[in-house]
């Protein structure tokens, strides 16, 4: 190695580190938002398979439901092998499960029962899938408003109250996916499993919670 | 519209209608049919957008389909042939549902759960040589082979409804022959009050059958039933193509069951025995959930799914999200005039 090259690298090093975290939120813009609007274009220039209606609902639906369970892993992930950058983007990536859970629901009202209201408040009551589905929705829902710092600070104590629902949320997203199925139970099974894990590792927060 | 003029000219009847309809949501107009050439690469859009964006975290392709993307892209096509049939006039004007959509969004779990496994795996499927067998209580039992199926009875097209259990519908013009005729050649006794079918068995070739996981959980074969006076009525259709051509291998070659006013898992895809019997056979959808799936299954927007209301449906035909395609579900699928009588003293919510 030459001189020059490490002089050159040096303040490029300098500069990745001070803009690391920029850096990996603008990754994360990017692979939460370009496969979103290109489901979105395909469905809406019929390209998306022989029914888009059903073929978005399925990819927002499982989009909403990995980013929920990645942005769980990043506690453990981050504690176990001391990445201290990871947690600055869990907020990012909490925030896109909603996302996508919010166009998943949209995505019902707006294509699947096309505003019939009735039959949307209806599925809603009277199916128990959708109403698990829903209640978890709510929860991600408050979650994401109360998420901006000038709220957290606010809120204190209950603020974190508050943000330990998202372990019932999973919980309800899981059922919610295992009851909507016809009988391939086995890819929602993997799911609730991968939940219940990431459950398990905070054992002991979630004891203490419930005391 | 019916009910304006419930009999007469067909002709004034159109002219009326043009007049006075203002053309329903989900008929396909030109401007909407996706050109075949994009609607064929649609595998390589979706492939692309497994691999630039967060594919493998996001997408819900099943193991099944990812497995694909480092085999050999469609290394064989199942091949189909014209056939010579008497053309169905279409006087109810029903808009098709695209053929490559008919042939792309398929519930046949033996070749996998997903819409799009069918035709995805089932492109190798061999079905020659076929033997259907019609046998039980009848006093001429026989064979067809696979030249049979196409030569042993007239066809004629036959444009139907039909509507998924799933709450979605397509109309398909099916190329058959009544099961009727199939049935009376065998001379079926006075024992015989229903009918069974049974598709082929051969987890060799039917990945769903040698996994439970790509399977879905079914025990295999899939078997169905008819009461006789259903499997006899005129409507119902033994198909052995569509489109004018015979059946592609995810639509239930060589040979399926099509019952247009009974929900779509009634009709059987892939046949190799039909079976007269004394007793009510069994089903596989209402083995796996009695509750969910009952033996008759007849369409009925009255009785929902425990899950999802059945009063209304999405008809799939073209134009992407934005198709206004939610329609009334009809009792009978429409076809009541001509099914209605044969559960009069049926009480239809009790045995769905």
């Amino acid at each position: 190695m030459t001189k020059n090259t490490v002089l050159i690298r040096a303040p490029f090093k300098k500069l990745l580190a001070k803009h690391q975290v920029k850096l990996f939120k603008l990754f994360i813009h990017l692979a939460a938002l370009f496969p979103l609007i290109n489901a979105y274009y395909l469905a809406f220039t019929d390209q998306l398979g022989a029914d888009p209606v059903e073929a978005i609902l399925h990819f927002t639906g499982i989009g909403a439901f990995n980013l929920l369970l990645l942005s769980l892993a990043i506690t453990p992930i981050s504690k176990r092998f001391k990445i201290s950058i990871l947690l600055k983007i869990r907020r990012l990536v909490g925030l896109y499960s909603f996302t996508y859970a919010f166009c998943h629901l949209a995505n019902f009202l707006v294509f699947e029962v096309q505003f019939d209201w009735l039959l949307f408040i209806n599925e809603i009551i009277k199916r128990p899938y959708i109403t698990v589905g829903m209640a978890g929705f709510i929860i991600l829902l408050s979650l994401a408003v109360t998420s901006i710092s000038v709220l957290k600070k606010r809120m204190g104590k209950r603020w974190q109250k508050l943000h330990n629902w998202v372990y019932l949320a999973v919980v309800l997203v899981g059922i919610h996916f295992y009851w909507s199925v016809k009988s391939e139970i086995i890819e929602p099974s993997i799911y609730l499993f991968i939940a219940l894990v990431l459950l398990s590792v905070r054992f002991k927060k979630l004891t203490r919670f419930k005391k | 519209m019916p009910f304006l003029l419930p009999i007469g000219n067909n002709k004034f009847n159109k002219a009326l209608t043009v007049l006075i309809k203002t053309p329903k949501s989900y008929l396909l107009k030109e401007n909407e049919v996706t050109p075949e050439n994009v609607y064929l690469n649609r595998r390589g859009l979706l492939k692309g957008l497994g691999f630039l964006g967060a594919g493998a975290l996001l997408s819900s392709t099943s193991t099944t389909a990812s497995a694909d993307w480092f085999s050999k892209d469609e290394p064989t096509k199942f091949k189909t042939t014209a056939l010579k049939f008497q053309t169905d006039q279409n006087t109810d004007n029903l808009i098709l549902t695209p053929e490559a959509k008919i042939t792309s969004h398929n519930n046949f779990y033996e070749f996998g759960t997903s819409k799009t496994d069918p035709v995805n795996n089932a492109q190798g499927f061999k079905i020659d040589p076929w033997k259907l067998t019609i046998s039980g209580e009848c006093d001429k039992p026989y064979t067809l082979d696979l030249d049979d199926l196409t030569k042993a009875f007239a066809l004629e097209e036959r444009i139907y409804r039909m509507r998924c259990v799933e709450a979605w519908s397509m109309v398909i013009p099916w190329v058959g022959f009544e099961l009727a005729k199939l049935l009376k050649k065998a001379q079926p006794n006075s024992r015989a009050n229903f009918v069974a079918f049974e598709t082929l068995h051969d987890p060799q070739q039917m990945p769903g059958q040698a996994s439970r996981r790509v399977g879905g959980g079914i025990n295999y074969p899939y078997v169905e039933g008819l009461r006789i006076d259903e499997a006899m009525n005129p409507l119902t259709l033994m198909s052995v193509g569509l489109y004018g051509k015979t059946l592609p291998a995810q639509n239930g070659a060589p040979i399926r069951l099509v019952v247009p006013w009974k929900y779509g898992f009634k009709s059987i895809k892939s046949i190799v025995g039909i079976k007269f019997v004394e007793q009510q056979p069994a089903a596989t959808w209402n083995i796996l959930a009695p509750n969910e799936y009952g033996f008759y299954a007849n369409v009925n927007p009255e009785v929902d799914h425990p899950r999802w209301s059945q009063a209304s449906e999405r008809r799939i035909t073209s134009g992407g999200l934005f198709a206004r395609n939610r329609i009334d579900t009809l009792p009978f699928n429409g076809y009541g005039e001509q099914v209605a009588d044969m559960y009069k003293n049926l009480n239809l919510r009790k045995n769905f």
